[in-house]
């Protein structure tokens, strides 16, 4: 009698199977979370621009996007099914996705200008710099590598929380985890969940490789 | 309302001129600065020194407009600038503070560049003048021009931030303790390095400090000032020293002040002493007719470029026997200084050295004479006596006004 093939190689041999489904799936739940993060970082620098030399604004920026963070997903996703412009698919889980990812961006903005020396904007201010050009060339490359690392925080919660948006019918290695979910029991039910977390790890692993990178080429040699 | 005028007696032209100035920052009761009116004369370093609190640092901001002021007027070159653009305003107005605030993410050259960059230079004139500044600071441009900030030490930042201030040519500068955050042996230096400076660049300087002795050494004129910027004094270091215009301002100069008027003194002012001197490699029987022949116990030995090397005596010639060469026998000739420093730190020099003769040498190092602490000591007998008769004529005027 033949040895009955352990769940491990079983699992290789799906994979192999479905190579392609899981690459296609992997690649646009990376392309949902840059999406996500280009959007929350653009609005997340914005609203910290905005807010981090004022008291008030700031603590209430800092406590809406707080907010957003404790909503349950799966509730939020379903309750953008039933607004209008947003229903089932893609574009409600990048709506999502932002709010979500918010917080780390425009917490870490506001630290990171306010952590810029005074002594440093108050020279660029006696040497005749104006206001936008100060921010430009002083205030937010010295808060960089900060405004950075809250992006590199935002994407590792953003891929996590991406998954859940195949729940929406959103794009992504999610489809993997719910179907298998739905179908336990079945032959392929397991191997679906755990290719669909195994992706989500290899992209977080590849992501954070990516911040290395940029923060290596885009932060200036003087503040390294 | 207190009003404090200080005027620049004898000045030439009047680079800036502060009308009623005030200011009062948003939930004070009380005015930082108060209806304060300056005449700050073209070219020279003027100081503003108080203790802390009395609106000196707010003083000074005032004049680029950093802080803006509640009431009063501000011109510069006659022109009033109270209300013109403040970039633009700053950009003529060359500015260091305590901490430097030197950019960390750009290089030394860029630094330096900024002003220059935003006047919209062309690229070859801001690269030279970027050479020019780092070599007028004494940092070798080749060298400098493409580190950051925090591979240089404290001093060199400094410099640094001087050049930049400089970048763009201004008739004015503004210094808040530019030289307050460095150690005092390096401090001094600068500050000698300043002054050599200013006497080329003749710039107009705004200079605040809270140390009476930095503005001795390094002002024109001093400004003294009490709470809310009235002007106690306003005058030069001399006669603030010699005569204070109340207790107040006997109490900020403080005791010592003979001490510090040799501050104001300085080598080139006194009458050198000269000294048996021989080459190196004279012969040892020479050295010995030398000392005889002199009332000196020791020979000062000078290289081929009449640099000076060592002290030697007679019983360093003995001890060392016939085949040594006066270069390596003998005690180091320290205390060495040049004409332009001040005999507060000529006896500084001496009393480190521990000798009661400083070495005067030209600026290629070359020996010139000799200054000793008799020398010294006559200096601020006379300036005391001085200080005397001063005191009596004043009291015999008071006398005669009260009979």
């Amino acid at each position: 009698m033949p040895d009955e093939p352990s769940w491990y190689s079983s699992f290789w041999t799906y994979l192999d199977f479905a190579r392609d489904d899981v690459l296609e799936l992997t690649i646009d739940h990376a392309l949902v979370v840059i999406l996500a993060v280009a959007l929350a970082t653009v609005i997340g620098v914005v609203l910290g621009v905005l807010t981090y030399r004022t008291d008030r604004p700031r603590e209430l920026v800092l406590a809406v996007t707080g907010t957003f963070l404790t909503i349950p997903s799966l509730a939020l996703f379903g309750l953008f099914i039933a607004i209008p412009m947003l229903g089932l698919g893609g574009r409600s889980v990048v709506v999502g996705l932002v709010m979500y990812g918010l917080l780390p961006i425009v917490r870490n903005t506001i630290v990171g200008l306010r952590e810029v020396d005074p002594a440093i904007v108050e020279s660029a201010q006696g040497m005749g710099m104006a206001r936008t050009e100060r921010l430009w060339r002083i205030e937010l490359p010295l808060a960089w590598p900060v405004i950075l690392t809250g992006m590199r925080v935002s994407t590792l919660v953003l891929i996590g929380i991406a998954a859940i948006g195949a729940y929406i019918n959103g794009p992504g290695l999610g489809e993997l985890i719910f179907s298998g979910l739905a179908r336990i029991g079945s032959a392929t039910a397991l191997n679906q969940v755990l290719a669909g977390i195994l992706g989500i790890m290899v992209l977080a692993v590849l992501f954070d490789l990516v911040y290395v990178a940029i923060s290596r080429f885009t932060t200036s040699k003087g503040i390294r | 309302m207190n009003d404090s005028t200080g005027s620049a007696p004898e000045a030439g032209k009047i680079k800036i001129r502060l009308e009623g100035l005030s200011k009062r920052f948003p939930g004070q009761g009380e005015d930082a600065v108060d209806n304060l009116s300056m005449e700050i004369p073209e070219g020279e370093i003027i100081i503003l020194v108080g203790p802390s609190g009395c609106g000196k640092t707010t003083t000074m901001k005032l004049i680029n407009r950093i802080i803006e002021p509640t009431s009063g007027r501000i011109f510069l070159d006659d022109e009033d600038v109270t209300k013109v653009n403040p970039d633009l305003l700053r950009r003529r107005i060359g500015y260091v503070i305590q901490q430097i605030g030197l950019f960390p993410h750009v290089t030394i050259a860029d630094n330096i560049a900024t002003v220059p960059k935003m006047l919209g230079w062309k690229k070859d004139r801001i690269n030279e003048r970027v050479d020019e500044l780092l070599e007028t600071v004494g940092m070798d441009p080749g060298n400098y021009r493409d580190r950051y900030p925090k591979e240089l030490s404290g001093g060199q930042r400094q410099r640094v931030g001087v050049a930049r201030a400089m970048s763009a040519d201004p008739d004015v500068m503004l210094m808040d303790e530019p030289f307050g955050a460095i150690d005092p042996i390096t401090r001094d230096r600068l500050q000698n390095e300043f002054l050599r400076l200013q006497e080329q660049i003749k710039k107009t300087i705004i200079f605040v400090t809270h140390d009476i002795d930095e503005a001795i050494k390094m002002g024109d004129r001093i400004a003294i000032l009490r709470e809310q910027s009235h002007i106690a004094q306003f005058d030069t270091p001399e006669r603030i020293l010699v005569n204070p215009a109340d207790d107040f301002v006997a109490d900020f100069i403080g005791r010592g002040a003979s001490l510090k008027r040799l501050s104001l003194s300085r080598v080139r002012d006194v009458e050198l002493h000269q000294w048996p001197t021989a080459q190196d490699g004279t012969g040892h029987d020479e050295v010995r007719r030398l000392l005889e022949a002199s009332d000196k116990s020791a020979v000062l030995v000078l290289d081929s470029q009449q640099r000076p090397m060592r002290w030697v005596n007679a019983e360093h010639l003995q001890r060392a026997g016939d085949g040594a060469a006066l270069g390596e026998i003998g005690l180091p000739a320290e205390a060495v200084v040049q004409p332009n420093a001040t005999l507060s730190d000529t006896l500084n020099e001496m009393l480190t050295a521990r000798y009661s003769t400083a070495i005067v040498v030209d600026s290629s190092s070359a020996y010139q004479g000799i200054v000793d602490i008799d020398t010294i000591n006559d200096t601020v007998r006379s300036m005391r006596r001085a200080e005397r008769v001063r005191l009596r004529e004043d009291e015999r005027n008071d006398e005669q006004v009260s009979s």
